[in-house]
């Protein structure tokens, strides 16, 4: 049995995500060999701290930490102060600063712990030196759950495609987005009502530019065009158009056509806008789903879809990635 | 290339592999014959329309040796816009001139617009337009696009083109 003990920065949605899923999954954990103790959960109100691994039931009725913090410790302070072996940084993204995530990684890898992250904006502005660190210090940086969510696609071109040229990827990284776009082609309603409607339901954010102006997309294009294809680009350097230009009466001509319009964010042409789909393609999926096609020498064209947002689902990329860690570290110490 | 002929053959016994054989000396791939023996022309000849991919410059050699067989050749040159595209423009399409964005596509000469959809909600609202453009080849296509995004920047109108089949 390994011993690792997690600390878990952030606990906003999907830092909730992350104690329930490490909660309900500590039996399967255990039988794969790896004993993850979480040791410390931080928000930006405390830090809780238990050695022998948190309570979750405990404090997963909290919203915050306020009411059950065991210390005053926040962010690097923490992080840099706490004996883990790996951090997961699920702090709120910033696509221009990367902080407060960016400091936490940086404290993280320097001092010789895995980073595992759902946490775009750290990645989107120093991908390149956030890597070195990581490998400086012996250390894995894991980041599945920035793209797609739980949609496999940087460890399914990593590791499952490893040996094909990829050629290209493009897809659909909005599940806000490609909501709101379903829900004005089913309903031939305009953009304004699709996305109140979307608000209501808690798909978009009350402020809904960063999703609907294509900056989160083009963030997701930034990480996967630095982490799968060495383009070592910014977030300056994409093409964004947002869907907030969108008519329904545009979604019913290309309708008519067999196209479907979908926001499409592609790398390497590092571009997103509001594309025509044949209704037939595959990546043409509906509702908040999100997908991409993988585009190889040598096994042609690769589609995946599936949940690109949600507590669980994060946190299932999350966990895929803390596991593929310890994997890799045993078939490393085999050779 | 992709290029059609019209022939002309005698309505004698023989003249149809007579006309496809200076083809296979030239390595032109056929790809449709069309034999109209009940539109025999006044002269008494029957004609024949072919598509074949072939190397433009043997097209004059081609020729030679059709005519002399005694094959006379009507019509031979590219067939015409092989590619087309469907793009939906959002904005103030027609009080843009919509006629002037058509027509920067159609004087290319090797490109045009075949089909237009307008939709127009209301007067001071975002108007919507589909338009297919044919042109002659895949490059002609791509160029066309180039014409339409960068008229479409000048007008401020959304360009929402097709996702490509294939990785570029």
């Amino acid at each position: 049995m390994r011993d690792v003990k997690v600390s878990l920065v952030g606990y906003g949605v999907v830092g909730h995500g992350v104690v329930d899923v490490l909660n309900r999954k500590k039996k399967m954990l255990r039988e794969m060999g790896l004993n993850l103790k979480l040791i410390s959960v931080s928000d930006h109100t405390g830090t809780v701290l238990a050695d022998e691994g948190i309570n979750a039931e405990k404090i997963l009725s909290e919203r915050t930490l306020q009411n059950v913090a065991t210390s005053d410790m926040k962010g690097k302070e923490a992080v840099s102060a706490i004996d883990s072996d790996l951090v997961i940084e699920v702090t709120p993204t910033n696509i221009v600063h990367g902080q407060p995530g960016l400091g936490h990684m940086e404290a993280a890898l320097s001092s010789g712990k895995h980073v595992v992250t759902s946490n775009k904006g750290p990645l989107v502005v120093s991908y390149d030196r956030l890597k070195k660190l990581a490998e400086d210090n012996g250390v894995m940086l894991k980041f599945e759950a920035t793209v797609g969510g739980t949609m496999p696609l940087i460890s399914l071109v990593e590791r499952t495609l490893c040996g094909n040229t990829i050629y290209g990827i493009r897809g659909i990284f909005n599940g806000t987005c490609n909501y709101i776009l379903t829900r004005m082609t089913e309903e031939g309603i305009p953009y304004t009502h699709a996305l109140s409607e979307a608000q209501d339901l808690g798909i978009a954010e009350a402020d809904p530019s960063y999703d609907v102006e294509g900056v989160d997309t083009a963030g997701k294009v930034v990480i996967l065009a630095n982490a799968l294809f060495d383009m070592n680009i910014k977030y300056s350097d994409v093409d964004v158009t947002g869907i907030t230009g969108v008519t329904p009466e545009a979604l019913a001509l290309a309708r008519k056509r067999g196209y479907a319009i979908k926001l499409i964010g592609d790398v390497p042409a590092l571009t997103v806008r509001p594309t025509l789909v044949p209704m037939d393609s595959p990546i043409a999926v509906a509702g908040t789903l999100n997908s991409a096609a993988i585009y190889t020498d040598l096994s042609g064209t690769i589609t995946v879809t599936g949940l690109g947002a949600g507590s669980i689902e994060t946190a299932s990329a999350i966990l895929s990635d803390i596991i593929s860690i310890y994997r890799t570290k045993q078939i490393d110490a085999i050779f | 290339m992709r290029l059609s002929m019209d022939l002309e053959l005698q309505d004698v016994p023989g003249q149809l592999l007579l006309a496809l054989q200076p083809l296979k000396d030239n390595k032109a791939n056929i790809i449709s014959v069309v034999h109209h023996r009940d539109r025999k022309t006044p002269r008494g000849t029957i004609p024949v329309r072919l598509v074949v991919e072939m190397d433009r410059s043997k097209l004059d050699t081609i020729k030679n040796q059709l005519k002399s067989s005694g094959i006379s050749v009507v019509r031979a040159g590219e067939d015409r816009f092989i590619e087309a595209v469907s793009v939906v423009l959002v904005g103030h399409v027609l009080d843009s001139d919509l006629g002037d964005t058509v027509s920067r596509i159609d004087s290319t000469g090797f490109a045009e617009v075949m089909d237009l959809a307008l939709t127009m909600p209301g007067v001071n609202e975002p108007s919507s337009a589909y338009l297919k453009i044919r042109a002659t080849g895949k490059t002609e296509i791509q160029k066309a696009l180039g014409i339409l995004r960068q008229v479409c920047r000048e007008k401020k109108l959304l360009v929402i083109e097709p996702i490509e089949a294939e990785a570029v």
